[in-house]
């Protein structure tokens, strides 16, 4: 058994959402930088080139990259041993975000479905766990703004719809959103599960580094089909037309119901915040 | 890229000259208003009341800043999606509007509108929120504080860089951009 004291929680949530605020990752800016070299319009080339320079003035004024700050999704991986003292792991997650979004002057976006009144310190913060062996709690922090949230969708196809179905799917939610979510996008597609699990797994797939494919070859081959076929469709930067519309495809998978084809596209945006750490 | 540089008030002569796709930076006085806001100017103008500021020849920027930290005049203040402020453009436009920036695209009516009343709508980069701060030279809350971040602000900008999205002739840099590079 190992301890971890709940103020180490909140004190790790809080320096995460202020750094994935306003440090992008390098993975990403070279991602951006790979697209850069590969765009074919002006228009798209001087998008990316803004993206590059946004992130550098981010960092140096300590700015948040977007005013869309996000929700604050926070994935956890308890180890078995672990014991968590001191306080209840939810309260400390939201006291560290909390925290965040105060000293960090991050935008605070929740607010009541209907009234639409701000719940005025970001929270709650929505919160996936995972159980696994060991003595070590990690958390990935990754604020997701609303913009690229509101082009995703979870679908029940039919088996008969098979991978076809699963591309159609994909190819019609990244054209749907054009330039709504922010392109250069990066897509996660969770295939399989339940309702609910398809759509944390197309969010799960969002946590892969760019540039990495699946470990099963036909799925990597699937991702690398999808990507090449998203970019076809001539987006571009921003939607204003170009060669780079998305930046990377990752796609989860895990066995369904006979009946069922359970699919969900998430989409990401450029501004892909995503820090972790191990406690 | 060629960039042009333009100024607020945005009268028919700069208009007639701003073509999709041009990279403009934009200088003057604009008014940030996003959803909650938009609601609250089509509900005064129901009840016959006044709106916190005179539409004619101005430029509305769909945003929502981040708080701003301590010296800093503004936070993060990139665009939010166009589209949810659609429906309640048409009667904004006819009370001489003449520009918005935001991203994403406008609906059929809104470009049918705006080609009526000939006003420009320009794109700002969405995601580039630290870029764009260092365009706004001051800011200044004029209505809906209670709404935090949706309150409306006018910020004086210099050089903030824009791309024309749809000009006045009806071209929607979306639908040309997309077309020429579909594969």
């Amino acid at each position: 058994m190992r301890e971890i004291h709940a103020d180490t929680i909140i004190s790790a949530v809080e320096k995460l959402f202020i750094d994935a605020n306003i440090n992008l990752s390098q993975n990403v800016i070279d991602a951006i930088n790979g697209a850069i070299a590969k765009e074919e319009s002006t228009a798209g080339k001087e998008v990316l080139m803004e993206l590059i320079k946004n992130a550098e003035i981010a960092k140096e004024e300590r700015l948040p990259i977007c005013q869309d700050t996000g929700i604050a999704v926070t994935f956890v991986e308890i180890g078995q041993d672990v014991h968590i003292t001191g306080g209840n792991l939810y309260d400390a997650i939201s006291e560290g975000m909390r925290g965040a979004y105060k000293k960090g002057y991050l935008r605070k976006s929740c607010c009541n479905p209907f009234t639409r009144k701000n719940t005025g310190d970001n929270t709650p913060p929505i919160i996936h766990t995972k159980i696994v062996p060991g003595d070590r709690l990690k958390i990935t922090a990754m604020p997701k703004g609303g913009g690229s949230e509101n082009c995703g969708e979870v679908r029940m196809l039919t088996p008969a719809e098979g991978k076809e179905g699963v591309k159609y799917f994909v190819l019609d939610m990244v054209k749907k959103g054009g330039p709504n979510p922010c392109p250069p996008i990066i897509v996660g597609v969770g295939i399989g599960g339940n309702l609910e699990t398809s759509a944390q797994l197309s969010k799960e797939a969002l946590m892969v580094p760019l540039g990495v494919r699946n470990s099963d070859p036909e799925i990597a081959a699937f991702e690398t089909e999808m990507l090449n076929e998203i970019n076809k469709a001539g987006i571009g930067p921003q939607g204003y037309g170009g060669s780079v519309t998305a930046l990377d495809v990752h796609i989860e998978m895990m066995p369904c119901h006979i009946a069922s084809l359970p699919v969900a596209v998430n989409i990401q945006c450029h501004a892909h915040r995503i820090k972790e750490v191990t406690l | 890229m060629e960039i042009k540089k333009i100024a607020i008030p945005l009268n028919d002569d700069i208009i007639k000259e701003l073509k999709t796709g041009q990279k403009v930076f934009l200088s003057g006085y604009i008014y940030t208003a996003r959803d909650t806001a938009h609601k609250r100017f089509i509900d005064a103008l129901k009840e016959g009341m006044e709106l916190p500021f005179n539409m004619k020849n101005q430029v509305i920027y769909y945003c929502g800043p981040s708080p701003a930290p301590p010296g800093k005049i503004i936070g993060a203040c990139g665009p939010t999606t166009s589209s949810r402020m659609d429906v309640y453009t048409p009667q904004l436009l006819s009370l001489g509007l003449k520009g918005m920036i935001g991203k994403g695209k406008r609906s059929p009516v809104v470009k049918e509108v705006m080609k009526r009343h000939k006003a420009v709508y320009f794109g700002a980069t969405g995601g580039a929120g630290a870029l764009l701060s260092q365009s706004v030279v001051s800011s200044e809350i004029v209505a809906y504080e209670d709404l935090g971040p949706e309150a409306v602000v006018k910020l004086e900008v210099r050089d903030m860089p824009l791309f024309v999205i749809n000009d006045i002739y009806g071209n929607d840099l979306y639908e040309i951009g997309m077309e020429h590079y579909r594969k």
